[in-house]
């Protein structure tokens, strides 16, 4: 009840602050819109529908390749951290990668798929594929070597070992990553909708792109705002439920 | 199967090391952690190994669980030759070794879902009497790290129990204990061992833990390692840890220890 109370009183302050910086008019109001002039903004996106329109386009191109990026990742990262000869090849391959920045793989995303949401779809895939196989690569390696000694006197060996105890011994690690490559997913569709211009669906990214076409800053910290919160929200529902649970059984986390 | 009869307690088997040699690559080069070593440990026997760090008491232990291979000799359990971990050899490590993702039920089910001929409801059965036979009965919905640590060793030996092994090889699971806990443990496991009679080998450097414990004390000494000497504990069980004549036996024996390990000091 408290930390809720101070969780709001901290955030209407901010409002409090901008709209103090608004009305001291050191900036033009071009470059600065009141809070309200944003609230107005995004509740004509909401009435003329072009606001849900680009979350559910954004939405639908950022799972989709999310889902691909992890699915192909975590057991790639299993395996890489269980064999030399991958963690030589697939692993120093991923090292690099994951280094590139992902809206570098959008230029050559464009020439092989064109104006596409297939081009969209690999620059997210590209995004999270790398960064999950590595956070979970290393976390599978440090796990504790005592727990598949144990599994084994048990009577546990290969996949009933893999299964049952390299990977839920892994879970904090998997969970990290799954979530590391959430923001990286996130950061490189932005990129490629803010760069390039789809005509089968604006996103989020492509109204942002237009609000500065437009000079319209309203709309961009409008935008802004909405990937903000849809960012949080992902963070509540795809992850927290995993962390409580992490929480509850290791006893880590806060 | 049912519940009943997994419970039926098989007989202990008799063990037999043979003229087993291990050793390690350590940065100073090759380390002799066992030098031709021979032991026999009968049915139901409690057998403590005792020395210092290094001795390869650890290691012997390791080969009789099969998580590692000798480089010559042979151990046998019951005449079978062992290769590999074997369900009929339980283990518990000093650190505990539980499984943090599952519960404390969890935990004693893992290895008893792995034996054939037994459905869940059997399991859960039998994990729960052995949860009772640690003192655990109340515990069985805790997590892990909600326990402290010598419950946590109490659900590694209801672990290690459950799946009804004839051999149940110790490495010193106490160590880590405060004195209060280990106390009322040595008592308990003397309990459970007259109740599910086991041949167990247990490895500590306590020498009082091990005459408290054991039937006999064999005694390691390093570099390379080898038994110097063996000790029949004829106390009468159970047995306090804090009384005079254990306090006696302990004392002769911590002297050959020391003795031995001057020994092998001089001759390096």
């Amino acid at each position: 009840m408290k930390r809720s109370l101070v969780a709001i009183l901290f955030f209407a302050s901010l409002v409090i602050l901008w709209q103090a910086l608004v009305s001291a008019e050191i900036w033009s109001p071009v470059l600065l819109p009141s809070p309200l002039d944003v609230a107005r903004y995004l509740w004509a996106a909401i009435m003329d529908g072009s606001l849900i329109e680009g979350s559910w386009v954004t939405m639908k191109r950022l799972l989709l390749g999310y889902l691909i990026g992890c699915v192909i990742g975590l057991p790639l990262g299993l395996a890489t951290a269980r064999s030399k000869y991958l963690s030589d090849t697939i692993g120093v391959l991923a090292l690099g990668l994951q280094t590139l920045p992902s809206v570098c793989w959008v230029p050559l995303a464009l020439l092989w798929f064109g104006q596409s949401e297939s081009a969209m779809l690999f620059v997210v895939i590209m995004g999270t594929l790398w960064s999950v196989l590595i956070a979970v690569d290393n976390g599978a390696r440090s796990l504790p070597p005592i727990y598949v000694r144990a599994a084994r006197t048990m009577g546990s060996s290969g996949l009933h070992t893999l299964v049952k105890v390299i990977l839920p011994a892994s879970l904090p690690f998997v969970v990290g990553g799954m979530k590391q490559g959430w923001a990286f997913a996130w950061r490189s569709l932005m990129a490629a909708e803010i760069y390039v211009t789809l005509l089968t669906g604006y996103g989020l990214g492509h109204l942002l792109h237009f609000g500065r076409e437009l000079n319209a800053m309203d709309q961009v910290i409008g935008i802004m705002l909405v990937i903000v919160l849809i960012g949080l929200a992902a963070d509540k529902v795809l992850f927290s439920p995993w962390e409580r649970f992490l929480q509850k059984r290791w006893g880590t986390g806060s | 199967m049912s519940s009943a009869a997994e419970l039926i307690n098989p007989p202990p088997s008799k063990l037999v090391v043979d003229h087993v040699t291990k050793s390690f690559k350590s940065q100073s080069g090759w380390l002799k952690a066992l030098d031709d070593v021979s032991l026999t440990v009968n049915e139901g026997e409690f057998v403590c190994l005792v020395g210092p760090s290094g001795c390869g008491k650890s290691t012997l232990l390791n080969l009789i669980a099969g998580l590692d291979t000798p480089e010559s000799g042979t151990l046998s359990s019951d005449g079978q030759p062992i290769i590999g971990t074997g369900r009929e050899r339980g283990v518990m490590f000093q650190e505990h070794a539980l499984f943090p993702w599952l519960d404390v039920l969890g935990n004693v089910l893992f290895g008893l879902q792995l034996k054939p001929n037994l459905n869940k409801a059997e399991c859960i059965d039998i994990a729960k009497y052995y949860l009772q036979l640690v003192g655990l009965g109340r515990f069985i919905h805790a997590n892990i790290h909600e326990l402290s640590g010598g419950m946590k060793q109490r659900v590694a030996l209801a672990r290690a129990l459950a799946p009804n092994p004839r051999i149940l090889c110790m490495d010193e699971p106490f160590a880590a204990l405060d004195a209060m806990t280990r106390e009322q443990l040595y008592a308990d496991l003397q309990d459970i061992w007259a109740k599910r009679k086991k041949t167990i080998l247990f490895v500590t450097h306590n020498v009082r833990e091990a005459v408290c414990l054991g039937d006999r004390v064999v005694l390691f000494s390093p570099n390379p390692g080898r038994i110097r000497e063996q000790f029949h504990i004829q106390l009468p069980r159970p047995r306090d840890i804090n009384s005079v004549e254990l306090a006696e036996q302990a004392t002769l024996i911590t002297r050959a220890l020391k003795q031995h390990n001057s020994q092998s000091l001089t001759a390096e």
